[in-house]
């Protein structure tokens, strides 16, 4: 069966409010629920980044000081939580995804429109929902994991609020992987091969069957903990017979491919961005597709590596080892080959470029912690300390969020048709690089001392150390002022970027700035060679 | 600006303008339906878990009886085979045997519905005696909410499938299709579930 478009029906646009009203409204263009992702992402990271740097003031002195310590349990979950999964989770995969990927398959907008806006307006009732809690009897206490049973003997009301909220964003979360992968499969213009698709499309190919086959357990597990927590069932509760480890398990076979989730839209990004700005074709295409699915069939089997201390037998222990270990060998090599694609290209030192390579140089620091902690001995010896708080912060902000920047630096021109400041952005990343690093970098001899994470207070030993982070934390809070001013600057009397300022061969590229409605002035442009710098140069010859 | 150039070439060689795709609501319904058995897999998880780790504790009472959940497989897999006639009845332009087959349908769910409650009043067990009654009652509720919900659609196709003004006809297959599927789902994971919960 197929559906044909009555064409009088599609140049029907009155139906859709103008101007910036359409970024209020139920719109069905993949473009403007993109735009709505990525500003109220950025409104939570906003939030989350004010908590971060009331945890590092009150860090910055032994005593808890700054804030009582159930506050500070209250505003270190609201700050995972906001992160995960109202800032990066949605911003990396949702409004990226929805702004590129029906360029990218040569579509005029993502298979589901109206499932895609449903999935977008899930997102700031559960967010302020979630921030709210905090004014009603306090937030949730017990962690952005609400491991039981600490979720189970915190005030409930709270918790059950962050239940609600996450279930929420969970779904908003399914129906967006659901909508990116009958897009990218089905919604392919004929004659365009899965082999020719730009790399983002299997990074959101990979991340969005992880979100398909796994959000739905978290889902299922959260029900299951409410029912602990408000019908005083004892599914996790120990005093009722329940086993707190089943929960553990459930919980991180989502919670693990989440982490993918955040950095597998990351890598695609990064694949998007390097070859245009250092003019070369992407290195070794066939790999990284193979290796993005070998990260997927493999982080799906390697959640229980955060429960070496859980009281694991040891075939288990054993088991996720090994798996955890197999992960660096598809990561190793989409990293060597991000290397090889700027190894002799004509690189422009621009705010994207560095940011790409600020990921490059952070993510290896979190990708070698990550192996580390993969070793049963290690872990068990920095298990729960700022160990783990530094390496998990070196991959998802080293990381990711150095690429949500770098991403917005790429597509500013082409969203708004205007050019971004160059000088406020290279500030920008030196700020947001020394700080970032001076903030984690010394977490990481923190936690090998022994300092507990999620704890208000610590030995005084560690004040020095802790102060040096807080001071790096401080230089990130200052780094987004210059981006801000950029971007309100830039959206005023910014240059004009005309349609495609980096000379990009990626279709979206091929289409004025900003981009009509419905994408494409006629027929959508069959990109073959997404990456095909080198033949560009050949020709002018 | 070589690169551009080309492209507008390549433009103008696919000038066939192609505004008809094919239909992937089935294919957005069964990646929603792969999700949806995911929770239970996940469910089905964690009962088997408890089952291997968990002991029943000293007089802790977890008695199933076997009829009624018996009874209500064979009602869910003879529903599935009505839902089947309805679809072929429809496919043939025979609307008021489509809606008959999918009223019997509604029926045989609301009376597996009816069966459910009955054997919860009278289990010898409550939501909160102990973990696998717990368990059970969370795994049959959440199974139940799906054929509630599966129920209400059968009857909301069924109205549609009217002859005078119903949107459901021979050419306008799919909402029957989809709640097919969808039933076919919840039968299957029945079928899992009486294994896993009854039988093992």
């Amino acid at each position: 069966m197929t559906i044909s478009i009555d064409p009088q029906k599609t140049n029907n646009e009155s139906l859709q409010p103008k101007g910036w009203l359409r970024y209020f409204s139920f719109s069905l263009d993949h473009k403007v629920i993109g735009i709505q992702y990525l500003v109220c992402g950025f409104l939570f990271y906003l939030i989350g980044g004010t908590l971060a740097s009331a945890i590092r003031i009150e860090l910055a002195s032994p005593m808890s000081d700054f804030m009582p310590r159930d506050v500070y349990n209250q505003v270190l979950t609201l700050h995972g939580t906001i992160m995960i999964f109202l800032w990066i989770v949605p911003v990396v995969n949702g409004a990226f995804g929805n702004y590129l990927i029906p360029f990218y398959v040569g579509a005029r907008d993502m298979a589901f429109p109206r499932l895609n806006a449903v999935a977008f307006w899930l997102i700031p009732p559960s967010g302020l929902m979630l921030v709210a809690s905090y004014f009603v009897e306090g937030a949730a206490q017990a962690g952005w994991t609400a491991y039981p049973p600490l979720s189970i003997t915190t005030p409930q009301s709270g918790q059950i609020i962050w239940i609600l909220s996450v279930l929420l964003l969970g779904g908003s979360s399914i129906f967006g992987g659901i909508n990116f992968i009958a897009t990218i499969i089905k919604l392919r213009r004929p004659g365009l091969k899965l082999m020719q698709l730009p790399m983002y499309c299997w990074a959101m190919l990979g991340t969005s069957l992880l979100v398909v086959l796994s959000t739905p357990v978290l889902a299922g597990t959260l029900i299951l903990l409410s029912f602990d927590i408000i019908a005083n069932t004892g599914f996790f509760n120990p005093v009722l017979g329940g086993n707190v480890v089943v929960y553990q398990h459930l919980f991180w076979f989502y919670s693990h491919p989440a982490v993918y989730i955040m950095v597998l839209p990351a890598f695609g990004l990064v694949s998007e961005i390097l070859p245009v700005h250092a003019r070369k074709p992407l290195f070794g295409y066939t790999t990284m597709v193979f290796s993005i699915m070998g990260i997927v069939v493999l982080g799906l089997v390697v959640w229980a590596h955060h429960m070496f201390t859980s009281g694991t037998p040891p075939w288990m222990r054993l088991f996720f080892t090994i798996a955890t270990a197999f992960i660096a060998v598809p990561t190793g090599i989409k990293f060597f080959n991000w290397v090889a694609t700027l190894w002799g290209g004509k690189i422009s030192i621009n705010s994207a470029m560095l940011f790409s390579c600020g990921f490059i140089i952070n993510f290896v620091f979190g990708g070698i912690t990550g192996v580390a902690l993969a070793q049963v001995p290690f872990d068990i010896h920095v298990h729960d300390t700022y160990f783990v708080v530094a390496h998990f912060h070196y991959i998802v902000y080293g990381g990711t969020v150095f690429i949500i920047f770098s991403s917005i630096y790429h597509w500013f021109p082409k969203v708004t048709g205007k050019m971004l400041n160059e000088k406020l952005g290279i500030l920008h990343f030196i700020i947001t690089f020394i700080g970032f690093n001076l903030c984690f970098a010394p977490q990481h001899w923190l936690g090998l001392n022994g300092m507990p994470r999620r704890v208000a207070e610590y030995d005084p030993q560690f004040q020095f150390v802790n102060q040096i982070s807080s001071l790096g934390a401080l230089l990130m809070a200052i780094s987004t002022i210059p981006f801000l001013i950029n971007v309100f600057l830039s959206l005023r009397n910014g240059k004009n970027a005309g349609d495609n300022p980096w000379n990009a061969l990626t279709p979206e590229w091929l289409t004025s700035s900003p981009p009509p409605v419905e994408n494409w002035e006629g027929e959508a442009p069959l990109v073959e060679e997404p990456y095909g710098y080198g033949k560009e140069i050949s020709e002018q010859k | 600006m070589t690169t551009l150039d080309s492209s507008k070439e390549i433009q103008k060689n696919n000038s066939e303008v192609n505004e008809k795709h094919e239909d992937f609501r089935m294919f957005g319904l069964i990646t929603f339906l792969i999700a949806d058995g995911m929770t239970f897999a996940g469910f089905f998880a964690a009962y088997l878990t408890y089952k291997a780790v968990n002991p029943l504790p000293d007089g802790a009472i977890y008695e199933l009886e076997l009829p009624i959940p018996t009874l209500n497989t064979i009602l869910l897999l003879v529903s599935s085979a009505t839902f089947h006639k309805a679809g072929k009845a429809l496919l043939t332009d025979k609307n008021s045997d489509s809606q008959k087959w999918l009223f019997f349908t509604a029926f045989l769910g609301i009376i597996f519905l009816i069966c459910q409650l009955f054997e919860y009043f009278h289990l010898p067990f409550g939501l909160t005696d102990n973990l696998f009654a717990s368990t059970f009652y969370a795994l049959t509720g959440f199974h139940g909410l799906h054929v509630t919900l599966g129920t209400l659609m059968i009857l909301i196709i069924a109205w549609q499938s009217r002859i005078n003004g119903g949107r459901l006809t021979s050419k306008n297959m799919f909402p029957l299709e989809a709640v097919e599927l969808y039933w076919h789902f919840v039968d299957g994971i029945w079928v899992i579930l009486f294994i896993i919960l009854y039988l093992l």
